[in-house]
C-alpha cells in the first residue's frame, strides 16, 4: 500500500498501468485524455506490455474493443462524453456478445451546446446499453472502481465502466492509496475467455443475425446476467474490502439509519453532501445520505429498504433529460419505491448542468426545503438562473 | 502462385447452403480469398449482403473464426483482433501464423465505414481488407452508393423524366487508398480467379495493411442472368470500366490489358441497371461515360511501372 497524490485521471491510469490489459484503444477527449495519454507513456515506457491502438474515432476504439475482446483479450478503452456518445452504438453489441471490456469514463455534458465540463447526461444516456455503471465519489474509488470493475466485468461477462465527474474529480489531485502491482495481479487473475476467435481449430461464429426466432432470448440473456450482477459486484466488493481494508456496495448510505430527510445522488456531490450533513447534525438535524454507486444493474431493493424509514427524500440527477418527467436516477427510486407500504415523499433536483458547481448553501437548502416536502412541485431545478 | 489443383484441395472457408442470391459474386470473393491464404484466416464482415447471408443465427455458412460487429467497423474490429493477437503472440500465448481478413461491401467500405476503414490503413495493422464491390447499398434494395457508376439506376438515384440514374461518377477508391502509401493494393474482378489468386497470396505475403478492391456483379441490382456473374465480370475488364491492376510498394502495375478495348455499350446493354442508357436520346450520356471510362484508363496505363510514392 503507497500514499500518493494523485488526480482522478492519473488514479484511472495507474490502475490500468497495474491492470496492464493486452488492448487498450482509444481516442483523446477532454477531460479523460489524460488517462489515456499517461497510459500511452507506460506504453512508451515499456511499463506495461499492452497492445494499444491509438485508433482514429471513439466509434473505432469501441470497435477495436470489441474485436480484440472478442479474441479473447483482456481489453480497456476511456472516453467521456461525445466520445461516449459516438460509441454508443457499439456500447450494446459489446454487451449482446458479453465482452468484458472495462472502460473509464469520465462524466462531461453532452453537446449541444458543446460543454467540457462535468454532468451526467453521457453516462445517463448509455444506461440502456448493457453496461454495468459505476459512480466514484473521489479518486480513491476511481481507482477501486477501476479494478473492481476488471473482477466484475469478467465474472458476469459483461462490460462495464467506472466512471468519475469531469474535472472535479478528474482533474483535481487527492490523496489516494494505491494497491502493490503483484496484489492488483493477484486480484484481478489472469484472464482467459474461451472460446476465443482466435481459435483456429474450433471456429465460432459471432454477430450473427438473430431474427425473430432468436434475437429476443438472446436479449433475455443480457438482462439475466444484469440481473445476476447484483450479487457478483457485492462479492467482489467484500472481497476487496477483505484484502484491502476498503468497503463497498451497491449503494452506500451516511448517517442514514436514523436520518428523517435524505438526499439520494451519485458521484462528486456525495463528498459535498457529507460536509452539509455533519453540519446539519450538529445542528441537531436528522439527515442522510444515499449515494448510489452502482447505477447499472439498479440496486431497487436496498434503495426501497434504505429509504423505507424516512419521511421525505431528494434525489439529486447532475443531467436534464429533458423527459418533462424528471430525471433518470429520480425516475428509478421513484420506481423503487412504489410497493413501499409507507412511502416518504419524493423529490426531484435536477442541478450542476454543464460543469456549473454545487454549493454548501445550496444542498443545505435542499434539506431545508424537504421539511416542507409536500407543498413542493415534484421536480425541480437547483441553482439554475432566472 | 497456387495452382487450381492446390485451390481445389483447401478447405473451403466458406460452405455451401447460404442464403446467397444464385449467382451471387459475394461468395465467389470470399471464398476465392480464403483459399488463397495457405494460413488459417479468421474473419470479419461489415453488415452487409455476405454478412446477412450466411450467419442467419443458428446457421453459419463459415468453417472459419467469423465476427461480425456493425456496418461501418469491420477495419477497426478487425484493428481490435489483430492487437489481440500481437499481444498473445508478445506473451507467448499463441504462435501460429493467422491472416486476418476484412470484408465489407461497397457501401460499408466507400461511404459509412471509410473512416474507420482510413484509420485502419494508417496504423499499417497486419490485415488485409477486401472490398466485394457491386456499386450500390444491395443489401437494403440497391441504393445509390459512393461506389455506384454514373448513370446506374438505384432506388436512390433513380431513372426519371429529368435524371438519368446516378448523377456523378464513382469515387476512386483504390486510388484514394493507395495514397495510404500501404504496401500492397490490389484491384480486381469477379471471373479472374487467376489475377484474384495472386492479388490475395501477394497480400498475405506482405506484412502490413492490405487492400484489395474487387468488382462484383450483383444478381439483384445489376439484374442480368445469374449464369453471366464471371462473364460479366470479365467484360468490366475488357471495356475497362473496372482495370484489373495493383500497386506493389508504390509501383504501379496493370495486371491486365484487353488486347482489343471492348466499347462500354458491350457492358450496358447486358445489365438492366444500365436499360435507360441504350434509348437514343441517351447517347450523350453514354459519350460521357465512355469518354470518363477512356479517360481513367489512359490516365492509369501512363502510370503503368511507375513508382507513385
Amino acid at each position: 500500500m503507497a500514499v500518493a497524490a494523485k488526480t482522478g485521471n492519473e488514479a484511472m491510469a495507474e490502475a490500468m498501468r497495474q491492470i496492464n490489459p493486452d488492448v487498450v484503444a482509444a481516442y483523446p477527449i477532454t477531460p479523460a485524455t489524460e488517462i489515456v495519454m499517461i497510459f500511452a507513456q507506460f506504453v512508451a515506457d515499456g511499463l506495461v506490455d499492452t497492445e494499444y491502438v491509438p485508433v482514429e474515432s471513439e466509434h473505432s476504439a469501441m470497435s477495436a474493443c470489441v474485436g480484440a475482446a472478442s479474441a479473447g483479450a483482456r481489453v480497456m478503452t476511456g472516453t467521456s462524453s461525445q466520445g461516449l456518445a459516438y460509441m454508443y452504438e457499439i456500447l450494446p453489441i459489446a454487451a449482446a456478445l458479453r465482452l468484458p471490456i472495462v472502460m473509464c469514463e469520465v462524466n462531461r455534458a453532452i453537446s449541444g451546446p458543446i460543454n467540457i465540463h462535468c454532468d451526467h447526461s453521457d453516462t445517463m444516456a448509455a444506461r440502456d446499453f448493457g453496461w454495468i455503471q459505476m459512480f466514484s465519489e473521489n479518486a480513491q474509488e476511481a481507482y477501486d472502481n477501476t479494478l473492481q470493475a476488471v473482477r466484475i466485468a469478467e465474472t458476469v461477462k459483461l462490460p462495464t465502466m467506472a466512471t468519475t465527474d469531469g474535472f472535479i474529480i478528474s482533474h483535481c489531485m487527492e490523496r489516494i492509496e494505491t494497491l502493490e502491482d503483484d496484489q492488483v495481479k493477484d486480484f484481478i487473475g489472469e484472464y482467459k475467455l474461451t472460446p476465443s476467435l482466435l481459435d483456429i481449430e474450433n471456429p465460432t461464429t459471432r454477430g450473427a443475425l438473430d431474427l425473430q426466432d432468436y434475437y429476443f432470448e438472446h436479449h433475455v440473456g443480457v438482462g439475466e446476467a444484469m440481473k445476476g450482477a447484483r450479487s457478483i459486484i457485492k462479492s467482489v466488493a467484500e472481497d476487496f474490502n477483505k484484502k484491502f481494508g476498503r468497503k463497498y456496495d451497491l449503494i452506500e448510505g451516511y448517517k442514514l439509519e436514523d436520518a428523517e430527510r435524505v438526499i439520494v445522488a451519485l458521484g462528486s456531490t456525495c463528498g459535498t453532501l457529507r460536509a452539509v450533513i455533519d453540519e446539519l447534525r450538529e445542528k441537531g438535524a436528522k439527515v442522510g445520505l444515499l449515494k448510489i454507486r452502482v447505477f447499472r444493474p439498479f440496486p431497487a431493493d436496498e434503495i426501497a429498504k434504505a429509504l423505507s424509514n424516512c419521511r421525505s427524500v431528494a434525489v439529486l440527477d447532475r443531467v436534464e433529460p429533458w423527459s418533462g418527467v424528471g430525471s433518470q436516477t429520480f425516475v428509478e427510486v421513484r420506481s423503487a419505491l412504489f410497493n413501499l407500504a409507507k412511502k416518504p415523499k419524493l423529490i426531484n433536483y435536477m442541478y450542476g448542468l454543464g460543469g456549473r458547481d454545487i454549493s454548501l448553501k445550496e444542498l443545505a437548502g435542499v434539506y431545508e426545503n424537504l421539511k416542507k416536502a409536500d407543498s413542493l412541485q415534484e421536480v425541480n431545478y437547483l441553482g439554475v438562473g432566472e | 502462385m497456387a495452382s487450381l489443383k492446390d485451390l481445389a484441395n483447401r478447405k473451403e472457408g466458406l460452405s455451401g447452403g447460404h442464403r446467397a442470391c444464385i449467382g451471387c459474386g459475394a461468395t465467389i470473393v470470399a471464398r476465392q480469398i480464403m483459399l488463397a491464404s495457405p494460413d488459417p484466416v479468421v474473419v470479419v464482415s461489415a453488415t452487409g449482403c455476405l454478412e446477412v447471408t450466411t450467419t442467419i443465427f443458428p446457421y453459419s455458412a463459415w468453417n472459419v473464426p467469423f465476427l461480425h460487429n456493425a456496418f461501418e467497423n469491420a477495419a477497426a474490429t478487425l484493428s481490435g483482433v489483430e492487437a489481440a493477437y500481437n499481444a498473445f503472440m508478445r506473451k507467448g500465448k499463441i504462435a501460429k501464423k493467422i491472416n486476418f481478413i476484412a470484408f465489407g461491401g461497397d457501401g460499408g467500405t466507400y461511404d459509412i465505414g471509410f473512416q474507420s476503414l482510413s484509420g485502419a490503413m494508417e496504423r499499417g495493422h497486419n490485415l488485409l481488407y477486401v472490398c466485394y464491390n457491386n456499386e450500390a447499398y444491395m443489401n437494403t434494395g440497391v441504393q445509390r452508393s459512393g461506389a455506384t457508376p454514373r448513370g446506374a439506376n438505384t432506388t436512390t438515384e433513380p431513372v426519371g423524366k429529368v435524371r438519368q440514374g446516378k448523377v456523378k461518377f464513382q469515387k476512386d477508391l483504390t486510388a484514394i487508398i493507395a495514397a495510404h502509401n500501404i504496401p500492397f493494393v490490389g484491384q480486381s474482378i469477379v471471373g479472374n480467379w487467376a489475377d484474384l489468386t495472386r492479388k490475395a497470396e501477394k497480400a498475405f505475403a506482405t506484412p502490413g495493411a492490405k487492400f484489395i478492391n474487387v468488382l462484383q456483379p450483383c444478381r439483384l441490382g445489376w439484374a442480368y442472368k445469374p449464369e453471366e456473374t464471371a462473364a460479366l465480370g470479365r467484360l468490366a475488364a475488357d471495356t475497362c470500366v473496372w482495370p484489373l491492376y495493383e500497386v506493389e510498394k508504390g509501383i504501379l502495375k496493370v495486371t491486365f490489358k484487353p488486347r482489343e478495348k471492348k466499347s462500354i455499350m458491350d457492358y450496358i446493354k447486358k445489365q438492366d441497371r444500365f436499360r435507360h442508357l441504350t434509348r437514343p436520346e441517351n447517347a450523350g450520356l453514354v459519350a460521357e461515360i465512355q469518354a470518363e471510362i477512356d479517360r481513367r484508363w489512359e490516365l492509369l496505363i501512363s502510370k503503368d511501372g511507375k513508382q507513385l510514392y
